[in-house]
């Protein structure tokens, strides 16, 4: 056998390159072909007339509004919380920033319970809140809570780490110019960063709109009330498959438009740079 | 005038440091980096509090901390141009030049006149609607100036202005920051590294190494070697 330091160079690189493109080759097959064959499994005009299903659009209906609630949530509280947060010291602040990603890390069902011994009628607040005859667990506003509890996350550190990372010459440079700290952070460090903040707002409606264990643990599964897109999938795949393959594509179709925007964001941002 | 004296305990050294600046004179002030010129700046624009301060401008007292008096940066009405001229990005030149004028709520026909008056200055009028983002780093200077000029600051402070500014750009800016400082009759501190620097804008010029006051006197009079830790 001929000694691989001997062999021509062309060979050499040949075979680099047949690795390269069957390890590239094998990743994207694997990422790429259950949604293929989830898009290849109904025909378009099948599909179509799906989506007229009350399922459906109930399903649509309350993961657009519930999720878009949870946005303006995660956006209005956790622009300033982040903001603070990255500026000024304070006792706990690892524990703090510990906290912010927990969420990332827990298994969506064990947060919905969390929420459940937390929220719900006997729970530790809940008992509470049903004192005097309100009800957070098993209601759309669950479903919101559970969403902002698990996707918040997403926002949060996109947030942190953007204002630690902007120049503090630009606040400090406005300060001199006279301006309060309510005019800085909406003058100078929000439009600074806007591009990252839209960038992690998507990813946390990305998230948000494909939660499912937390929601279905703390808010239960009630068709036009809590039964979200994703745990329609879970309910129609039981009883009407074409209706949970019909969402499932719907969501596929929102997850590649939000991958996208995020894509166009940073390009625009990079480009900006 | 600019009376300031200073003390903050920093990581490697303690600043202790004096300094005053005449209406209508530049004083350069030179060191080494880490030698706390830009803490000392910091500090007169109210970004840093100093362990113990006295600093008045034209007689009013903007620090003393026997008294506990520690006058907020937005309240100082100091003009300051940070390193890399910290010119908003997002924003067009105007916005840019009436920013400090906006934040401090001035009558929108005095900041008109204003923002006119100090593009016509600083040679940037033809640049009015562009967004700073996109400008050279000798134009972003000059808006710099602009935007800390138009507040019509008690002192002018500029950090490291002519860094990364080519020699045309350098040499207009020192004109233009001798030109205004003579004209509006206000103290102005200029911090450098580079001796032509000094000699070029300076009335007067400081040494600063290590927190300490090294030398003061007229530029180009300057020693060659600080004879505190020997930098050049």
């Amino acid at each position: 056998m001929i000694p691989r330091h001997l062999w021509p160079k062309n060979y050499r690189h040949s075979i680099t390159f047949l690795a390269a493109g069957i390890v590239i080759a094998g990743v994207t097959l694997y990422l790429a072909l259950p949604v293929l064959a989830l898009l290849i499994r109904i025909p378009p005009g099948q599909f179509i007339a799906t989506l007229q299903d009350p399922g459906v659009t109930s399903a649509l209906w309350l993961s657009l509004f519930t999720t878009c609630i949870t946005l303006v949530i995660v956006i209005l509280i956790g622009t300033p919380f982040a903001y603070f947060h990255s500026r000024y010291s304070y006792p706990g602040k690892v524990i703090v920033d510990t906290l912010i990603d927990l969420p990332l890390v827990l298994p969506p069902a064990v947060a919905g319970v969390a929420l459940l011994v937390l929220y719900g009628r006997v729970g530790l607040l809940g008992r509470y809140f049903n004192m005097f005859g309100i009800q957070l667990a098993f209601t759309t506003l669950a479903v919101i809570m559970a969403q902002i509890f698990v996707a918040s996350p997403f926002y949060l550190r996109q947030a942190k780490s953007l204002f630690e990372q902007l120049d503090p010459a630009y606040e400090q440079t406005a300060r001199t110019l006279g301006a309060s700290s309510l005019r800085i952070l909406t003058m100078v460090t929000v439009p600074m960063t806007a591009g990252g903040l839209v960038s992690g707002a998507v990813m946390t409606f990305g998230r948000a709109l494909g939660e499912f264990g937390a929601t279905i643990m703390f808010a239960g599964n009630l068709p036009g009330v809590t039964q979200t897109m994703p745990l329609a999938v879970y309910v129609e795949m039981e009883s009407n498959v074409n209706v949970g393959l019909t969402i499932s594509i719907l969501l596929v179709i929102i997850s590649f438009a939000i991958m996208i925007a995020v894509r166009l964001i940073q390009k625009r941002e990079a480009d900006r740079a | 005038m600019l009376e300031a004296m200073m003390v903050k305990r920093l990581r490697d050294y303690t600043l202790d440091f004096a300094l005053s600046a005449k209406p209508g004179e530049v004083t350069v002030l030179m060191g080494v980096n880490g030698s706390g010129k830009s803490t000392t700046l910091n500090i007169i624009a109210g970004l840093l509090t100093p362990d113990t301060a006295s600093i008045t401008l034209n007689g009013e007292c903007l620090s003393l901390t026997a008294e506990g008096i520690n006058v907020p940066a937005e309240d100082r009405r100091i003009g300051y141009v940070l390193q890399n001229s910290a010119v908003f990005p997002h924003m067009t030149v105007r916005d840019n030049v009436a920013f400090g004028l906006r934040a401090r709520h001035i009558p929108r026909p005095v900041i008109s006149e204003r923002i006119a008056y100090w593009m016509e200055q600083m040679h940037i009028a033809d640049l009015t609607g562009v967004r700073a983002g996109n400008l050279s780093g000798g134009q972003k200077q000059r808006v710099a100036l602009a935007r800390a000029l138009a507040i019509e600051p008690g002192l002018l402070m500029l950090d490291e202005p002519f860094t990364a500014l080519d020699a045309d750009s350098t040499q207009t800016v020192k004109d233009l920051t001798r030109r205004v400082v003579k004209d509006m009759q206000i103290p102005c501190i200029v911090v450098t590294h580079r001796v032509s620097d000094s000699t070029d804008i300076g009335d007067r010029a400081c040494v600063i190494c290590q927190g300490k006051k090294e030398w003061e006197g007229i530029p180009g009079e300057m020693p060659e070697i600080c004879t505190v830790c020997h930098c050049a």
